[in-house]
């Protein structure tokens, strides 16, 4: 902001109160720490009375430096608007955006010379703001400002037709002046916010988020469909690129949420319905029906020990068994065990007192309902491994040494199916040479593939790869891949590792099919390589299939209870994809980790911590201003035809039976306005954006008597 | 094919055949996330076009009526442009996906009621488009100065 040039503007009027303005700045700069212009935040306590009916409208237009001046002739716009109906002041400066420019509308202001604030400047987007503080200060509403763009929209675009210029420019003072006339006093009402925040899906990132929030002294219940917390990364035997143990990092912060005393975890569970707005979300939680009391459960064992019935482990992805009652793994949390219903013999064994001496089966158990009130939300629902059994070229499913990532992890674990010591289905030998397929159900459009990248993968498969090498240095392993994606920190280097010390070959290609090969169990592989632009084909005793990420089944079911919405590759849409990855277009909700799209673990934890700060931001303060911007529906020419209740995205039109009445939730209202287009009788209205208003705005801009020529 | 013929005759008078003083007067309904901004950013980048276009600002292109189009036709606008943000964009998830199903039917009846195709654009520009912004919005004004003055412009059309 310029301040120093005072040679250039002597003479003029303005620049007299500039210097009296400056002066008096500084004077009070030196003696009181306090400027003179009120704090934005703190609105005066005195408001000041404003008559819509006969606005006073104070015109202000900023030359911006050059900016706007050095096109337009700003003093014919001042002399201009002064003419217009209802403005009272029309003033120009050099940048009203300056204390001292705003000070000139707050003193017209408090001498009651002007009501209602038009700036003729650059974009609102840019200084609304700016200036409805200046209007809150003095205690005017601040809504009965409105900015006329004769910057971005005007000045800068038309820079060489001046004369033009200047018509665009009066039109848009013209059409703001109109609108300002019909702007009503508006309040910006506040909700309370709950200090509780709901997580849904305790994974990695859901247990950060959990932690962070909790430690911070919120209430946290995180909600979580499978028996334990630890989500997929509990199922990783290592991790990339450190090779740190994941149990080992991860088993002990799963220990910390179970036992910290903010955190409610509730395991089998599912979030049935969700009420309510930000700050005071009510929601149902449905406890599945688990026939286990978890206050009585000591997680003894004993029950799985005498139980006849057996089931594959869905923890090692069916690649061992456990009985039907059961914990997922050793670490799980909580470790209380649940009765698999569709595998339960009903023999009442393990609720015999001999066998559970605490008494905690019951095996009437039913599912039950929570009610709680929560104001925020987390979803941190995570993916799903894509399925590849659809591709029938790689003949998942056909062939038993065809394998994926996830069951690749599960075989390396050490507390895996194989203890550590990966052995090939088919004949529980450890393979001599593996391939494995890059990019399956990634970058493609084909068929039941995603068109993004997984992000893991490359990693992944490397690990993998040097994991085998490690245990059998003699064997044969290929990578068929498109591109290494080694982009994290430390990613690069360990992809170096990887090929160089531990001899990995790379073929760059897709492959094209797997078949049977000669041996018993053996695979033969066919594809080519696009480097040596030649065929490879290949015998090979095991293939695992790098699968992406997918997003899990029920995110539409998600996105539909907690109006949210989901992006075009499925996964839950963020409401700006660089500057509000964490946050949902509907206030209060937010996403973290995977639910929001591929990631490993890194990115997952930080967005989770991302997510645990936005939602704690919102429970600190408290309360949450609503933008007044919301629509009103007036009963009296509504037909109850409900056209309004599909125009609403997020549910704000709420249709009441009994009353037989259409009313708008304001909380829930986002402002767009759609509604009011759509209403067949005219009966719904949008705060500040009112027919009135716009019609108001077309009226004065073509105003159908030029040239004296109307009939 | 009634219509074209219509709208044909109602405009071949004008077409070419722009008065001399006369410059096109052309109303931008836009919302306030993708276009508006778009075009802020062709401010920003000095993007230059031709002054005639007066800039309606509301929240979202759902807000939009058709009849909003009607009313600055009827009073002489000789060009409205109506954009908001690309499909799948919408701050307010889908207004515009509304917007462009009643500007699609309002479309077909400025044909039948005489107005030339070339006067009405539905368009979809975001908060980076500031070239395409200027590219779109300066063929549309050269489109409109081959046609002349709306016939509804009483100041202009005989």
């Amino acid at each position: 902001m310029d301040h120093g040039s005072r040679n250039r503007t002597i003479g003029e009027p303005e620049f007299e109160l500039l210097i009296m303005a400056k002066k008096k700045n500084k004077e009070v700069e030196q003696e009181v720490p306090a400027p003179e212009v009120a704090p934005a935040t703190e609105p005066a306590k005195k408001s000041i009375q404003s008559d819509t009916d006969n606005p006073k409208i104070g015109f202000y237009i900023c030359d911006c430096g050059i900016n706007i001046a050095g096109v337009l002739d700003n003093d014919a716009l001042k002399d201009f608007a002064a003419t217009l109906p209802n403005v009272t002041v029309s003033r120009r400066y050099k940048f009203m955006c300056s204390t001292v420019g705003q000070q000139f509308i707050q003193d017209d202001i408090k001498n009651g010379l002007v009501d209602h604030v038009v700036v003729a400047a650059c974009s609102p987007r840019m200084h609304e703001p700016t200036f409805r503080r200046a209007l809150d200060g003095v205690g005017l509403n601040k809504f009965l400002f409105e900015q006329a763009n004769i910057r971005e929209h005007c000045s800068w675009v038309n820079m060489n037709t001046p004369t033009e210029a200047m018509e665009v420019a009066k039109d848009h003072i013209r059409m703001l002046i109109a609108k300002v006339a019909r702007n009503k006093e508006l309040e910006v009402s506040r909700v309370k916010v709950d200090k509780n925040c709901l997580i849904i899906g305790g994974g990695v990132a859901g247990m950060n988020t959990a932690l962070d929030l909790a430690n911070g002294g919120y209430g946290v219940t995180l909600v979580e469909k499978e028996a334990t917390i630890g989500g997929h990364m509990a199922q990783l035997d290592k991790t990339f690129p450190t090779m740190d143990c994941s149990a080992c990092i991860l088993t002990p912060r799963m220990a910390d949420v179970g036992r910290h005393p903010n955190i409610k975890l509730m395991t089998n569970a599912e979030v049935e319905s969700v009420e309510g707005y930000v700050g005071n979300f009510d929601v149902t939680i449905r406890q599945k029906a688990t026939f286990v009391d978890n206050d009585k459960c000591t997680g003894c064992g004993a029950c799985a020990d005498h139980c006849p019935a057996w089931a594959g482990n869905e923890f090692d992805l069916g690649m061992q068994y456990r009985k039907a009652i059961y914990i997922p793994f050793p670490q799980a949390v909580p470790t209380k065990y649940v009765i698999d219903g569709k595998k339960c013999v009903k023999c009442g064994v393990c609720a015999r007192p001999d066998v559970c001496e605490p008494l905690a089966i019951n095996l009437n158990d039913t599912d039950k309902f929570v009610k709680k009130r929560f104001g925020t939300i987390v979803i941190s629902t995570g993916y799903k491994p894509f399925d590849p059994t659809p591709l029938l070229q790689y003949g998942y499913g056909k062939y038993e040494n065809v394998i994926t990532g996830l069951q690749m992890e599960r075989l390396l674990s050490s507390f895996g199916p194989c203890l550590g010591k990966p052995l090939r289905p088919s004949d529980l030998k450890a393979p001599h040479s593996i391939v494995f397929v890059q990019c399956v159900g990634s970058r493609s459009d084909r068929e039941v593939s995603h068109p993004y990248c997984s992000r893991v993968c490359c990693m992944y498969a490397l690990k993998q790869a040097r994991q085998y090498k490690e245990k059998h240095p003699d064997a044969n392993i290929t990578i068929f891949y498109m591109d290494i994606r080694a982009f994290g920190k430390g990613y690069e280097e360990f992809y170096e590792i990887c090929a160089r010390q531990y001899g990995i070959n790379f073929v760059r290609g897709r492959l094209a099919e797997i078949t049977k090969g000669t041996e018993p169990g053996s695979l033969f592989v066919r594809g080519e390589d696009t480097l040596m632009q030649q065929v490879i084909e290949m015998e090979t005793d095991m293939v695992v299939l790098s699968v992406g990420l997918e997003p899990q089944a029920d995110v539409k079911e998600i996105c539909a209870k907690l109006s949210v919405q989901q992006a075009g590759d499925g996964f839950f849409l963020e409401a700006h994809p660089k500057l509000r990855p964490v946050d949902t277009l509907t206030d209060g909700i937010f996403i973290a980790g995977v639910a929001a799209g591929p990631k490993d673990i890194p990115d997952a934890v930080s967005q989770a911590k991302g997510a645990a700060s936005s939602a704690a931001v919102l429970m600190s303060q408290g309360e949450v201003e609503i933008e007044p911007y919301y629509s009103i529906v007036d009963p009296a020419k509504c037909s109850r035809c409900k056209s309004c209740l599909e125009q609403c995205p997020f549910g704000a039109i709420i249709f009441n039976d009994v009353l037989n009445l259409t009313s708008i939730n304001p909380a829930k209202c986002k402002g767009c306005g759609t509604c009011a287009a759509a209403c067949p009788c005219g009966a719904i209205t949008q705060n500040h954006f009112t027919n009135d208003q716009i019609y108001g705005e077309i009226e004065v801009v073509l105003p159908m008597t030029q040239g004296g020529k109307v009939e | 094919m009634a219509h074209a013929t219509t709208e044909l005759s109602n405009e071949m008078n004008a077409a070419g055949n722009a008065p001399e003083g006369w410059t096109p007067k052309i109303l931008a309904l836009v919302c306030n996330w993708c276009t508006y901004a778009g075009l802020d950013q062709a401010g920003t980048s000095r993007m230059q076009r031709p002054a005639n276009i007066r800039v309606l600002r509301v929240m979202c292109s759902g807000r939009l009526e058709p009849t909003m189009v009607l009313e600055a036709f009827r009073r002489g606008a000789d060009g409205v442009i109506v954009s908001g943000c690309h499909l799948g964009d919408c701050h307010y998830t889908s207004g515009n996906y509304k917007m462009e199903r009643r500007m699609a039917l309002l479309k077909v009846l400025l044909k039948q009621l005489g107005i030339h195709s070339n006067r009405f654009i539905q368009t979809y520009i975001s908060a980076s488009e500031g070239a395409e912004a200027t590219e779109i919005f300066s063929h549309f004004i050269n489109g409109i100065r081959a046609l002349g003055p709306s016939p509804l412009n009483k100041e202009w059309s005989k």
